[in-house]
């Protein structure tokens, strides 16, 4: 009888993401319910924080290790995540939605032939069944789903569980040193884009809309994120105008994000906007155009012009800061 | 050298979505359904890689008769064979994946492009399953691409930057918007579609492993505050972020 939860960590930079963090305190709920163990697996070369594991509840980590592991490989770490969840006894598989969970775990789900659920946002356990609750449509509906097949994967949206501290225990670690590694898709070069934080990894994010006017005017929106320690995002319209990178994007054909903070500075608030930051804990809209859909959803609301608001809105944050 | 792209027909992102009455599933009365919007990025990259390498492309879709009107966009822009795979049955990922997988293997394709998610599930994993399952190299979340006949250089994006993959043939690859401008389709080509042949198959049917409980929309938010109309409500604003929101 199965009776385990497999977690993967995810490293960049030596380091175990936060978002992985969130994963194992999501699965070490679920597994105190079920009464299963819980065991997390890593790839990768030199880890600093693995044993930071067991502060979110998973007392055992198995590393996978070697030099060529330390960036990302789909192949190669297919190949590893595939056969160790293959071989234990473990049903359930918990990874993050990041960039590399994303690719990660559809890989291993077909190898393994089993079903994945994919941008869970709840998980509940009812009858004798994991449910998972996802957004589809950007958020527009939401739909609760379950996994018939043995073996069950589980891709967490990141920022929306919690990854609090369960004890202040160090998990144990194993090390196993990979040999034969399969290299045929292979990361050659990582491009920072300059340091700045990304909207989907953001706790706070500050948006520009085509009420900015122009690219020029972003640095409005930069220096208010930056007060914030928050990240700066834009809606379609800049984005499809030139004005902003694709990257910055929120909405149904961007990023769709839950920060603790969304601020929407001149930005009407189209459905596909709203469906990708409508989940967001706190929403501020700062807008002209007091019929504009943004308000509808905003906590709170300035009906005015955006040149005139934030630039006060900047001093008084700093003002308060600085008491 | 075959070139497949897999293409999905979805709701508009400006369309409302209601949930139909046996909550499985939405109501698609008064939906108006277009080319997923990443598809397009799939698309332009299969004309452009044809025109590169040379060969034949082909443009595959599962779904309902109504896909017809997502392939015939396909061909106007230059695509030059379509495939409807018919079955408007409930698929899970894996399972509209592996017939597509079948499908790419009875076409030769090497070269396979999807756009990295349909906009209506948000799933982001068939283009990897596919990949999978043929046994082919994969990138998913490409925004830059420079591909040969022995070697792939693609950037796919990640947090806070992109990471360059080296890989080779055979090879399934996910479009990201920003990959590309995707082309309009000319009169010419508009008309040229209207006269070909839309190939309809029966795919294989498989086992769901994922199941629909139910659909629900989300629970509405609560009607907000209106703090004021000038920079005097900056102040209040300042108040609610630190106290009520506490992320001052």
């Amino acid at each position: 009888m199965a009776n385990k939860i497999l977690v993967f960590l995810e490293q960049r930079n030596s380091q175990i993401k936060k978002s992985s963090f969130e994963a194992v305190k999501a699965a070490s709920d679920i597994a105190k319910k079920l009464n299963y163990e819980i065991e997390a697996i890593t790839i990768g070369n030199n880890i600093e924080n693995l044993e930071e594991a067991g502060n979110y509840g998973v007392n055992n980590v198995v590393h996978f290790k070697n030099s060529q592991l330390e960036n990302y490989s789909t192949s190669a770490y297919t190949k590893i995540l595939f056969n160790y969840f293959n071989e234990t006894e473990a049903e359930i598989l918990f990874i993050s939605g990041t960039a590399l969970g994303k690719d990660l775990a559809p890989h291993v789900s077909a190898k393994l032939d089993c079903g994945l659920v994919s941008d869970c946002i709840a998980l509940k356990y009812k009858n004798n069944e994991l449910i998972a609750t996802r957004p589809i449509f950007a958020g527009k509906a939401l739909m609760d789903v379950k996994i018939s097949s043995s073996k069950k994967i589980f891709v967490l949206r990141p920022n929306v569980f919690k990854a609090e501290k369960v004890s202040d225990s160090k998990a144990e670690v194993k090390t196993i040193n990979v040999e034969d590694i399969d290299l045929s898709t292979r990361v050659i070069e990582i491009k920072k884009s300059d340091g700045k934080l990304d909207v989907a990894e953001a706790d706070i994010i500050v948006s520009g809309g085509r009420g900015m006017k122009g690219p020029e005017h972003f640095n409005l929106v930069e220096q208010l994120a930056e007060v914030l320690g928050g990240a700066v995002g834009a809606s379609r319209a800049v984005v499809d105008a030139g004005w902003r990178p694709h990257s910055e994007q929120v909405g149904q054909t961007g990023k769709t994000v839950s920060p603790t903070l969304y601020i929407a500075l001149g930005i009407s608030g189209a459905i596909q906007h709203l469906a990708g930051m409508r989940s967001s804990k706190y929403i501020v809209a700062i807008n002209k155009d007091k019929d504009a859909p943004i308000f509808q959803i905003a906590d709170y609301g300035i009906i005015g012009d955006v040149f005139e608001i934030v630039p006060s809105l900047i001093e008084e944050i700093k003002k308060v800061k600085s008491n | 050298m075959k070139i497949a792209v897999c293409i999905n027909h979805v709701p508009d992102t400006a369309a409302k979505i209601n949930i139909s009455s046996d909550g499985k599933n939405i109501d698609s009365t008064g939906v108006t359904y277009v080319l997923n919007p990443y598809d397009e990025f799939a698309i332009e990259e299969a004309l452009k890689t044809k025109e590169k390498l040379g060969g034949e492309t082909v443009a595959i879709s599962l779904g309902g008769e109504a896909n017809k009107e997502t392939l015939r966009k396909a061909l106007a822009m230059g695509i030059d064979e379509a495939v409807l795979l018919k079955d408007e049955s409930y698929r899970d990922s894996l399972s509209v994946a592996k017939a597509l997988a079948d499908e790419i293997k009875s076409q030769g394709a090497e070269i396979v492009f999807f756009g990295k998610q349909s906009v209506d599930y948000d799933n982001s994993i068939v283009g990897q399953l596919v990949a999978e399952l043929l046994g082919y190299n994969s990138v998913s979340t490409v925004v830059e691409l420079n591909i040969s006949e022995n070697k792939i250089i693609a950037a796919r994006e990640i947090e806070g930057g992109k990471e360059v993959v080296e890989t080779s043939l055979p090879v399934v690859i996910t479009a990201q918007k920003g990959l590309n401008e995707p082309r309009y389709a000319s009169l010419k080509g508009i008309m040229a579609a209207k006269k070909k042949v839309i190939t309809e198959k029966q795919p294989s049917s498989y086992q769901n492993y994922v199941e629909i409980i139910e659909m629900k929309k989300p629970a509405p938010k609560q009607q907000g505050r209106i703090l004021g109309t000038d920079v005097s409500a900056v102040p209040e604003l300042v108040r609610l972020l630190k106290e009520e929101a506490k992320v001052i």
